[in-house]
């Protein structure tokens, strides 16, 4: 059995920021990340962020993962266990890890989860043909790896995700033939949609994937209009020749240790699915069990990384660490997270997080 | 229009398009940011405060036309590519368009280019008067487009001849 003060359980934005945070703070930490690197999505992320100047803002995401990784790997507080997974946290609090085909049993005294979101994936005839793929799992291909995934893409779902990483796919050489968005608005930043538009990608709002056709792989697929009711229009039919379909229809959230642990659960469709009731301490109704990041609702890496640092905060609060400015530090984080969610297109967000925070 | 296709519409750029009085005075710079989203590197950007300083992080950028020389600090910091700089003082009939770009090959200096607008539909050509690249620029190199002065305000991208 290992004993700890905090573990984490996740190394991306937000269990990174957590450990750094906690670790200052002199709590001992044991993060745990099922990859082989730390970063999580943030290595994939190529593009700049946004966000403010104190949130990193105009910085890309995988120079801010070698940097918050860097800086975990020097803090002498933190230990990491990388190709790590946590199977499952037991009754008496133990969190069981597989590391190395050996089993860990982990003690912590808090928990942190951070263990992000998944893809979500969407019915429609020929879905299950080679060549249709989540978008994340493109981007990891294209970005981490180096891969193209074929020749040709139709993206489906005109989110930040699906225009980012149609971008990438342009970047990388791969051709675009379109973007299909079923809502009759582009869900992104427009400035991220602009840029694929410009550069030849024409975003098809009102429209939905049909089918997807093929023998053994894609070889194409066909896309319809959808009327006010979201019912597809007869006649409107399209078809496009492409190798690869990719979907990018939303996350949820990874709760799998939430639910074992018996937090109480909410379904919050703003936020993804089903997410943990927690409280201004991020802390769930499960005492000393904390969340940050996607895994409390599906946002994006800045608010997960200014979720990490108050958990991080609060967790090693809890164990009876402080500084004298530790209110301060708190404050200021709420505020700038306030601020990023404070405009219009965080009102979905504020709507979500308005039912699980108590 | 710009939240159905993602191409802005001609109101919306005339809402930050500098005046005719002040392109005719050399570059400026113009924001093609039309939503209120939380971001403002580009304030944080300039040295010579032409970007209003932001009350609230989703504030849209504004900038000061007067107090705007063209230098295309912010080009390269904005997250969204969209910021560019017109100059269209350049030639007796051209004008200079500096556009941010994340594509690999980079263009050479000289090379002809095709003219590419907001919808991604070639319009003309272009030739590439400078192109700025290195570690300062983070990989959003600045392609400074020579283009027929009526189009300045309609080319925004380009696409290397035989290539994408």
């Amino acid at each position: 059995m290992r004993h700890t003060e905090i573990c984490i359980v996740g190394g991306g934005p937000a269990g990174l920021t957590a450990a750094l945070r906690a670790a200052a703070l002199g709590a001992a930490v044991l993060l745990i990340d099922r990859n082989d690197y730390l970063g999580g999505q943030l290595i994939k992320q190529t593009h700049r962020f946004f966000g403010s100047k104190q949130q990193r803002a105009s910085e890309r995401g995988i120079n801010i993962a070698r940097e918050l990784a860097y800086a975990v790997q020097e803090e002498e507080k933190i230990t990491v266990l990388t190709e790590a997974t946590a199977l499952g946290y037991y009754k008496d609090g133990v969190v069981l890890v597989e590391q190395n085909e050996k089993i860990i049993k982990i003690k912590p005294k808090k928990l942190i989860v951070a263990t992000g979101g998944a893809e979500k994936t969407l019915l429609f005839p020929n879905n299950d043909l080679p060549g249709v793929y989540g978008a994340g799992a493109v981007q990891t291909l294209v970005n981490v790896y180096g891969v193209k995934p074929g020749k040709r893409v139709l993206m489906v779902g005109a989110g930040n995700i699906g225009v980012i990483v149609s971008y990438q796919l342009l970047q990388a050489g791969v051709e675009v033939a379109g973007i299909v968005e079923a809502a009759p608005r582009i869900g992104a930043y427009w400035v991220h949609a602009s840029k694929v538009v410009r550069a030849g990608v024409p975003i098809y709002t009102s429209h939905t994937i049909k089918r997807a056709w093929g023998e053994s792989e894609v070889e194409g697929a066909t896309i319809v209009q959808l009327d006010e009711n979201w019912q597809p229009i007869e006649g409107t039919e399209k078809d496009f020749d492409v190798d690869v379909i990719c979907l990018s229809v939303g996350l949820s959230p990874l709760t799998e240790l939430l639910w074992q642990a018996g937090c109480k659960m909410e379904f919050v469709p703003e936020l993804g699915g089903r997410v943990p009731v927690r409280n201004e301490n991020l802390e769930t109704s499960v005492p000393g069990i904390y969340v940050a990041g996607d895994v409390s609702g599906i946002e994006e890496a800045s608010a997960a990384m200014m979720e990490g640092a108050l958990a991080g905060l609060n967790a090693a609060r809890a164990l009876g660490y402080n500084a004298p400015d530790l209110l301060q530090r708190k404050a200021e984080i709420l505020k700038e997270l306030e601020g990023l969610r404070s405009g219009p297109v965080g009102e979905k967000i504020r709507t979500g997080l308005a039912k699980v925070t108590c | 229009m710009l939240a159905q296709n993602g191409v802005p519409a001609p109101e919306d750029l005339a809402e930050v398009m500098p005046s005719e009085e002040r392109l005719a005075r050399g570059p400026v710079a113009m924001a093609e940011c039309f939503q209120n989203i939380p971001c403002d590197p580009c304030y944080h950007s300039c040295r010579r405060q032409a970007i209003k300083p932001f009350s609230d992080i989703n504030d849209r950028p504004q900038i000061d036309h007067e107090l705007c020389n063209g230098c295309g600090m912010c080009l390269s910091r904005c997250p969204g590519l969209a910021i560019f700089v017109i100059d269209q003082t350049y030639g007796e009939k051209e004008a200079l368009v500096k556009i941010p770009y994340e594509y690999l090959p980079l263009p050479g200096e000289g090379d002809v280019v095709e003219a590419v607008n907001r919808a991604g539909e070639t319009v003309g050509e272009a030739r590439v008067a400078k192109v700025q690249s290195g570690a300062k620029l983070d990989g959003t190199a600045i392609v400074w487009l020579v283009v027929p002065r009526e189009l300045s305000m309609e080319v925004r991208h380009f696409k290397i001849k035989g290539g994408r």
